[in-house]
């Protein structure tokens, strides 16, 4: 387990999403509008589509590719589809913003 | 910072917090409020307490808003208080007990009263209304030490406390003075069949029969009818209808007639003082419905918050409603009277009935028993007042036309079909899968299957195949279908949802959302689309478009592959270029290592495969527009190379193409569009299978509609034929504006024009005075779009989602 340091809030938009590659794994960050930053494997476990491009309804992001729906905090698809994605634990510092991520 | 005004609610009931609910949407810190109610209880919904007197809920399943929410939104709430003056001079309020509230605004919304026959004995103990959760109560103490019940009044209020006291397991008998039960509501066919059933579930009736006086020591024992019969009965529940509670009113100074006397804005004469639900008047009309109070409330809060808003016109309203199990429906004038006609059909077998009132040419009423599916869209007819001429069958039989001209043998190609042969192509659903699913897995509607399956879920073309399965399978089984919205987060209709949002001018997807109460308040990726188009198309100057509500491919302005790479498509007006730019293209493909370029369908260069960060370069490189080759917009106008070369040219339709192409890029529309312009009729663009296509004739222009080439091919109608090119541009934006104020999201114009009949088409835009008025519409659109992919080269805020972050750090 380590904690790395992504980079500060004001990198994402609101409702908006960024990607960081750590190794091999592509990770894909969103900024919820209550201010929470939530990290998945940036993978569909569908077709591999990339679901930083998703849209992102509540805490349910869209696979852009086929709609597959995935649950940002647990990973897990939804109905009628299933499957599962990589969570990533984050952090936020409250005084400057910086996000971390834990792998 | 400003210092909130007092605003005082009286009355804690649907109407009134209901209003209160979306003024605090429109403006939150504008007042303080204060609201009164003469109950023990937070706000409940009303209509919901036949259910709790049917047993199957309690008290708290029908609140609406539970104490938390009072506290939550700073509003203070005084229960058991009754308003009985309101002192306009000193602008205050005073309770019964004396209590006194000061206010810079105050509404009126004590609903109404039952209304007591005024029989002698109607003082007894155990004569009540049925009107809230104390009357509930009272049943069900009586229901505890006595056995007859008897109820006044069989509309609809009367029928359901009679199948409370059922349920309660007392022997209940209604009394109503008309010959025929719910006479307000059904015509005499469906109301039989009601009390058909009503007496099969052990209800007895005693109709045209007038209630002269109660009889009894102290409590109730017989009802006497002016006919001189009379029944024993231990309980008399009052259910001949509501009057408005005008009583504060009366004692405040208030002008009232029926109900308190409102404006088109719910004021009544009296400065800030306001009124709405039950309890008002308007242009001569008293409401006992739910929707029309709500309409009030939406427009008194827009007043409240200081928001434009057009005033309340008044309601047409419907009635569905369950009696009983038993589900009815009707809506506007449905008694024939001269001058109408009515189509029915009635089926004694299924108890099925169904009333269509028409006159000249227009649905003005309809009664449905037994099945009310149809309820919403002849609803709508009625109120669109929109000409039914030739659909009347469709109508009736709730099956359209091209269904019924269609041989037969559907069935039989469904069942001869082998398991293993895929329904829906989209979602690879074979036939055995629906089968599973509607044998093993209890899917039983067209929803639950969608939702199992997945089929019919993507592009829809296979919808009837499903349908047809879903009976095949499921025979009698097949239940009958939640009404279906624009999504499942909603159940309203895109006309109802478009409907809303004009009247009440809905300004943001989330007050859309809120205010016609998704049940899924963050929405998904259907509905949060299409109100961003809806909003967009209806205020194109105050509504700031939401890029989290688009697909991914217009959120970036390239089209995203399977890979996730994008794929860019440089606009080339008509299809016509030169060396100049095609050198450029080649250039930039060959820099950024573009793996394919490929010429589209619609005659444009496509280069494949470009990464997510190399986007904003490539187009700053490009310097061209890259066309919008996958939004719901305007896409390619598709040219043959016309007069200019062709021996066969009539008309110079390159210059024409490159012409509608400029006009119209970037124009937003509920699905994607494209156009053509053939030269002459050998029709070398393919026009005539396009959204709009223009072939030239000699000396004129044809102008086809309503084409599509993709999942189901429909070859183009002919709209018109003109002379001059001023005329094809003015009927290319009319008929495009009309299909945008008109069509549903993502509906094609094919299947759109297929929907609203092509003659409805060609009426919208036959006058020249209609079509420019939708012509100014559209360009005034036009002029507030910008070319996305400039504004992304210009802006680093924007250019910065293109890339991924730059490597983490351990810490």
């Amino acid at each position: 387990m380590s904690k790395l340091l992504i980079g500060k809030l004001s990198d994402i938009d609101v409702r908006g999403s960024r990607t960081v590659r750590v190794k091999e794994t592509e990770i894909a960050l969103f900024r919820l509008e209550d201010g929470s930053v939530l990290a998945i494997e940036n993978r569909c476990p569908h077709k591999g589509g990339l679901l930083s491009e998703g849209m992102v309804c509540g805490t349910v992001v869209h696979c852009p590719l086929h709609d597959w729906k995935v649950d940002l905090h647990s990973g897990l698809v939804k109905d009628p589809d299933d499957g599962c994605v990589t969570t990533f634990a984050t952090e936020i510092d409250p005084d400057n913003g910086a996000i971390y991520v834990v792998i | 910072m400003t210092v909130p005004k007092k605003l005082v609610l009286i009355g804690n009931g649907m109407a009134g917090v209901r209003a209160i609910e979306h003024l605090l949407k429109l403006a939150p810190d504008t007042y303080e409020i204060t609201i009164f109610g003469a109950e023990p209880h937070p706000n409940y919904n009303r209509i919901m307490l036949s259910t709790v007197l049917a047993g199957s809920t309690e008290l708290k399943d029908i609140v609406i808003n539970d104490w938390d929410w009072y506290k939550d939104n700073h509003i203070t709430l005084h229960t058991n208080q009754t308003i009985k003056k309101i002192d306009t001079q000193r602008k205050v309020v005073i309770s019964e007990s004396g209590m006194e509230a000061p206010y810079d605004e105050v509404v009126i919304a004590t609903g109404s009263k039952p209304f007591m026959l005024p029989i002698p004995g109607a003082d007894k103990e155990g004569v009540i209304a049925f009107r809230d959760i104390q009357d509930c109560e009272k049943m069900f103490s009586a229901a505890k030490s006595y056995k007859k019940a008897a109820v006044i009044g069989a509309g609809l209020l009367g029928l359901e406390a009679a199948r409370g006291l059922l349920n309660l397991g007392m022997e209940v008998t209604v009394i109503h003075k008309h010959p025929y039960i719910m006479e307000r509501q059904l015509d005499e066919a469906a109301s039989l069949m009601l009390r058909k059933e009503l007496e099969a579930q052990g209800m007895k009736f005693l109709l045209s029969k007038h209630s002269a006086s109660i009889t009894g020591r102290g409590r109730v024992k017989e009802l006497q009818f002016t006919d001189g019969s009379h029944l024993a009965t231990d309980l008399i529940v009052m259910a001949v209808g509501i009057r408005p509670n005008v009583d504060l009113a009366r004692s405040s100074g208030i002008d009232y007639n029926n109900g308190i006397l409102v404006d088109d804005f719910m004021n009544t004469n009296m400065a800030h003082v306001s009124a709405l639900g039950e309890c008002v008047e308007h242009r001569g009309v008293a409401y006992g419905l739910v929707a029309p109070l709500y309409e009030q409330g939406a427009v008194l809060a827009k007043r409240l918050a200081g928001v434009e808003t057009a005033g309340y016109a008044g309601s047409v309203t419907s009635t569905k409603l369950k009696v009983s199990g038993v589900d009815v429906f009707s809506a506007g004038r449905f008694i024939e009277t001269e001058g109408s006609r009515a189509l029915r059909i009635q089926d004694d077998m299924a108890g099925t009935y169904k009333k269509i009132v028409i006159r000249g040419g227009k649905l003005i009423g309809a009664v449905l028993f037994g099945d009310t599916a149809d309820g919403a869209s002849l609803f709508a007819s009625i109120k669109s007042g929109e000409s039914i001429e030739g659909r009347e069958k469709e109508l009736l039989l709730g099956i359209s036309n091209d269904l019924l001209g269609k041989s037969g043998g559907s069935a039989s190609r469904l069942e001869n079909m082998p398991d293993d042969e895929i329904v829906c192509g989209c979602n690879g659903v074979t036939k055995g899968a629906i089968g599973d699913a509607v044998l093993n897995k209890g899917c039983h509607t067209f929803g639950e299957l969608k939702a199992c399956t997945k089929a019919s879920a993507s592009c829809g073309g296979c919808k009837a195949d499903i349908e047809g399965l879903l009976h095949l399978f499921a025979g009698d089984a097949v239940g009958e279908s939640a009404k279906e919205g624009i999504c499942g987060c909603t159940s309203l209709s895109r006309d109802e949802i478009v409907e809303q949002i004009q009247s009440m001018r809905l300004m943001t997807i989330k007050e859309v959302m809120h205010v016609l109460d998704w049940n899924n308040k963050e929405g998904c990726s259907k509905c949060r689309p299409s109100l961003n188009y809806y909003l967009g198309m209806l205020f194109p100057e105050d509504y700031v478009d939401e890029k989290e509500s688009r697909f991914t491919n217009e959120r970036y302005h390239a089209n995203i592959q399977k890979d996730g790479t994008y794929s860019v498509v440089p606009r080339i007006y008509g299809g016509v270029t030169t060396p100049a730019d095609l050198i450029k293209i080649a250039s930039v493909a060959e820099k950024f290592n573009v793996p394919l370029v490929k010429f589209t369908g619609g005659q444009r260069l496509d280069l494949f495969g470009v990464k997510k960060e190399d986007l904003p370069k490539m187009w700053e490189e490009l310097e061209m527009a890259s066309g919008h080759a996958y939004g719901k917009t305007l896409r390619t106008v598709k040219t043959c190379v016309g007069n200019t070369f062709c021996r066969f040219g009539t008309q110079d339709a390159m210059a024409m193409g490159i012409k509608m192409e400029k006009a119209f890029e970037r124009l937003n529309a509920p699905a994607k569009f494209k156009l053509a312009v053939s030269g002459c009729p050998r029709n070398c663009a393919e026009a005539t299978i396009k959204d709009l296509g223009v072939v030239a004739i000699d000396g004129a222009w044809e102008i086809h509609v309503g084409g599509n080439a993709g999942v189901k091919v429909r070859a183009c109608d002919l709209l018109t034929t003109v002379k001059t090119e001023d005329e094809v541009m003015e009927w290319t934006g009319a008929y495009l504006q009309y299909y945008r104020e008109t069509a549903q999201w993502n509906e094609r114009t094919a299947h759109w024009i297929d929907r609203v009949g092509l003659d409805t088409v060609k009426k919208a835009l036959e006058k020249q005075e209609d079509r420019l008025a939708l012509v100014e519409r559209v360009q005034k659109t036009l002029s507030l779009t910008t070319d996305p992919w400039k504004e992304i080269v210009d802006n680093d805020e924007l250019r910065k989602n293109f890339e991924p972050i730059a490597g983490p750090l351990p810490v």
